[in-house]
C-alpha cells in the first residue's frame, strides 16, 4: 500500500478529533468555500476569566489533509489561552502532522485561518479588541470576502455581487447585485450581516438589492 | 474482501491472460521488425502478424485494412486526427475546428495547441446530460470548417453522443468528422458503414489489452498529414517501430469482448445506481440514464469531497476515481461536470465507477455498502448540508 499521506495524517483523517459543532459557541468562524473544495468551520468555548480555550470543535468539507489539519489544530489549541492559540502557525500544524505534501499545504493554512478567525470573533463579541481599527469600506469588503455566493461557490466579492459599499458614522451600506426576490438573496444578506455586526464601531447595517 | 477491487477501468485495465499468450511469441520467438515482403522470413512472418491484426481490427469497425493505422494509444490517435487534418487542410480550406466542451484531454489540448498556432476553435456546449447541441453545431459549421471532433462516449459520465446524426451533418456540410471512441469501442456498436465518421480514435488499454497501443481509423481519401516522422510505417502516416506484440494483443483483446460481457457490465452498473439511490440520500446521477456506456456510472455525493471518499475507499482496497480538484493533476475540478451545469461542489463530490471483465456483482455490493458508511461518516464531519447557520 502506498497512500499519498503519512501515518499521522491518515490517523487524523480516519479518526478526526473534536468533530462537530458547539451550541451557543463563544466564538465561531467558517473559512474556505465549496468552490475551492475546502471548507472548515470552527467553534470555541472560552473561559472568560482565564481566556483559556476550554472546548473546541470543527467541521470539514474537504480532502484528507483538510480534515487532518482541522483535527490537529483543535488539538493544538485546546487548553491554550486565546493569545497563545492565535500564534499557532500553519507550519506548526503541518509539523505536528509529520509534514504534508507541498501541494496540500494550503489546507493547513485554511485550518489556521479558521482558528484565528474564531478567536477574533470571540474577541469582537467580548469587546477584547485592543487596537480599535476604524471600520472602513476596505474592512467591510475584507469581511464580505468570507460570505459565500451559493450560485458560484465563491465569495461574494470575487463573484462581483458587491456593487457598492459605504461607511459613515457607524452606518454601513451595502448594495448587492441581485434581484431582491432571488432564491439566495436572504441567505446572502443574513450571512453578510453576521460577518459585519461584530465590528466594534458598526451601529447599523443597511443592505439593499439592485433590482 | 481479500483482494483489491478495481473499478477504474476507464483509466486502465488488467491485461487478460489470453492477450498475454497471444503477444508472447512476438517477444521471444518472432521479435523482428515487420520487413517488406522482400525481407527475411522472420520479418515477413512479423509483417503477416501485423497485417492480420490490422485486418481484424479494421473489420471490427466495418472498415478496410488500409483504413486502420496503429498508434501508441488514444492520445496519439487524437493528436494525429486533429493536427494531421489541420496540417493537411489549414492552408487550403480553412482554419476552423469545432470540438465539444467535454472532450477528453488529447482532443481538448490538441485543439488548444492549434488555437495557439492560429486556428479558430469553437467549443460546443452540451446539455445537462452531456449531449452536444446539434443545432448549435449546425450553425457553427462554415466553409472554413475543416474538422469537427466530437467524442462517441464521455470518459467521465459515459454519455453516448448521436454520432450518426452528427456525422451526417458534417458530411452534408463537407466537413471531416473525427470521433474519439476510446471508451465505447467494442462496448457499444460502432460500424463505419453506418456511422459517417472519417476518423475514429480507439485504444487497447480500456479493454484488457496492452497499454501503449491504439489505433486510428482513417476513411479512404481523408486528407491527413503525418505528424510523426520516421520510416514508411503505417502507410507512411506514422513513422516509428511497429509495435507487433501490441498490435497482436490489441486484436486479441477486441476478439475477447462479446455481447454477453457487455450485458453483464450493464447489469452491474445498474446495480450500482439502484443500490446507491436506495442507500444514500442526496446524490445526483451524472450523465444520461439510457444513452450511456454499459460499464460506466458517475454519481455526485453532495456535501462531501471526492478525495476524502477515494482515500477512505483505498483503505478498503477499493479503487475508483473522482472529478474533484484535489484528485486531479492540475488541481482543477472536472471540466465535464462543469459543462453539464454542475456546480463546483457537484464536481468535487463526483465518483466514477468504471467496470471491467474482472468485476463481480459481489464486489459491486461490497463497494456500495462500504461507500454508504464512508459517506455517512464524512457527512457527519461536513459543515455543508446542515440546517444551521455558521
Amino acid at each position: 500500500m502506498s497512500f499519498p499521506y503519512n501515518d499521522i495524517v491518515l490517523e487524523h483523517f480516519k479518526n478526526p478529533r473534536n468533530i462537530g459543532s458547539i451550541e451557543n459557541p463563544d466564538g465561531k468562524a467558517m473559512e474556505g468555500s465549496p468552490a475551492c473544495g475546502d471548507m472548515v468551520s470552527l467553534y470555541l468555548k472560552v473561559d472568560p476569566k482565564t481566556l483559556i480555550i476550554t472546548d473546541i470543535k470543527f467541521e470539514s468539507y474537504g480532502c484528507a489533509s483538510n480534515i487532518a489539519t482541522g483535527s490537529i489544530i483543535t488539538e493544538l489549541a485546546k487548553g491554550k489561552t486565546i493569545g497563545e492559540a492565535k500564534k499557532i502557525t500553519w507550519k506548526q500544524a503541518s509539523d505536528a502532522l509529520g509534514g504534508l505534501p507541498s501541494i496540500k499545504v494550503h489546507c493547513s493554512v485554511l485550518a489556521v485561518e479558521s482558528l484565528r478567525a474564531a478567536i477574533q470573533n470571540y474577541e469582537e463579541k467580548h469587546g477584547l479588541i485592543t487596537e480599535k481599527v476604524e471600520t472602513t469600506e476596505e474592512v467591510i469588503r475584507k469581511r464580505l470576502k468570507k460570505v459565500m455566493n451559493p450560485i458560484k461557490g465563491l465569495d461574494m466579492v470575487t463573484t462581483n455581487l458587491v456593487k457598492e459599499v459605504s461607511v459613515k458614522d457607524g452606518i454601513v451600506h451595502i448594495s448587492i447585485d441581485l434581484p431582491e426576490n432571488h432564491q439566495f438573496a436572504n441567505a446572502i444578506k443574513s450571512d453578510a450581516i453576521e460577518k459585519i455586526e461584530t465590528l466594534w464601531d458598526v451601529k447599523e447595517i443597511n443592505i439593499d438589492f439592485t433590482e | 474482501m481479500d483482494k483489491n477491487i478495481y473499478m477504474d477501468n476507464a483509466a486502465a485495465t488488467r491485461l487478460d491472460e489470453k492477450v498475454m499468450e497471444a503477444m508472447k511469441p512476438f517477444f521471444f520467438e518472432n521479435y523482428s521488425i515487420a520487413t517488406s515482403e522482400f525481407g527475411y522470413s522472420m520479418g515477413i512472418d512479423a509483417k503477416n502478424a501485423l497485417d492480420e491484426a490490422r485486418t481484424f481490427l479494421a473489420k471490427s469497425l466495418g472498415a478496410e485494412n488500409t483504413e486502420f493505422i496503429f498508434t501508441s494509444g488514444s492520445a496519439e490517435s487524437s493528436n494525429l486526427a486533429l493536427k494531421g487534418v489541420a496540417k493537411a487542410l489549414g492552408s487550403k480550406k480553412g482554419k476552423h475546428i469545432i470540438i465539444s466542451k467535454i472532450e477528453d484531454f488529447p482532443v481538448l489540448y490538441s485543439a488548444k495547441t492549434l488555437e495557439k498556432e492560429g486556428f479558430k476553435i469553437d467549443y460546443i456546449d452540451v446539455d445537462e446530460f452531456g449531449f452536444v447541441n446539434i443545432e448549435e453545431l449546425e450553425n457553427l459549421i462554415t466553409e472554413e470548417t475543416i474538422l469537427v471532433s466530437i467524442q462517441h462516449a464521455n470518459q467521465e459520465i459515459g454519455t453516448l453522443q448521436d454520432i450518426q446524426k452528427i456525422g451526417n451533418l458534417c458530411w452534408k456540410k463537407h466537413t471531416i468528422f473525427h470521433t474519439d471512441a476510446t471508451h465505447s469501442f467494442t462496448r457499444v456498436p460502432l460500424d463505419v458503414k453506418d456511422i459517417p465518421a472519417d476518423l475514429i480514435t480507439v485504444s487497447a488499454h480500456t479493454i484488457h489489452g496492452p497499454k501503449g497501443i491504439g489505433g486510428l481509423y482513417i476513411r479512404k481519401g481523408t486528407p491527413i498529414a503525418k505528424i510523426m516522422d520516421g520510416g514508411f510505417q503505417e502507410f507512411n502516416l506514422r513513422g516509428g517501430m511497429d509495435n507487433i506484440p501490441g498490435a497482436v494483443g490489441f486484436a486479441k483483446a477486441v476478439e475477447l469482448v462479446n455481447d454477453e460481457e457487455n450485458k453483464r457490465l450493464q447489469a452491474m452498473s445498474n446495480k450500482i445506481v439502484e443500490m446507491i439511490v436506495a442507500k444514500i440520500p442526496e446524490v445526483t446521477i451524472n450523465g444520461d440514464k439510457i444513452k450511456r456506456l454499459p460499464q460506466n456510472t458517475n454519481i455526485s455525493f453532495h456535501f462531501v469531497e471526492g478525495e476524502s471518499i477515494t482515500l477512505h475507499l483505498d483503505m478498503y482496497d477499493i479503487a475508483v476515481s473522482t472529478g474533484s480538484a484535489c484528485f486531479s493533476r492540475s488541481l482543477e475540478a472536472s471540466h465535464v461536470i462543469a459543462a453539464i451545469g454542475g456546480d463546483h461542489e457537484r464536481a468535487h463530490g463526483s465518483i466514477r465507477f468504471s467496470l471491467g471483465r474482472y468485476n463481480t456483482m459481489e464486489e459491486v455490493e461490497y463497494v456500495v455498502e462500504t461507500l454508504a458508511d464512508i459517506i455517512k461518516k464524512l457527512r457527519i464531519i461536513s459543515p455543508l448540508g446542515k440546517e444551521k447557520e455558521v
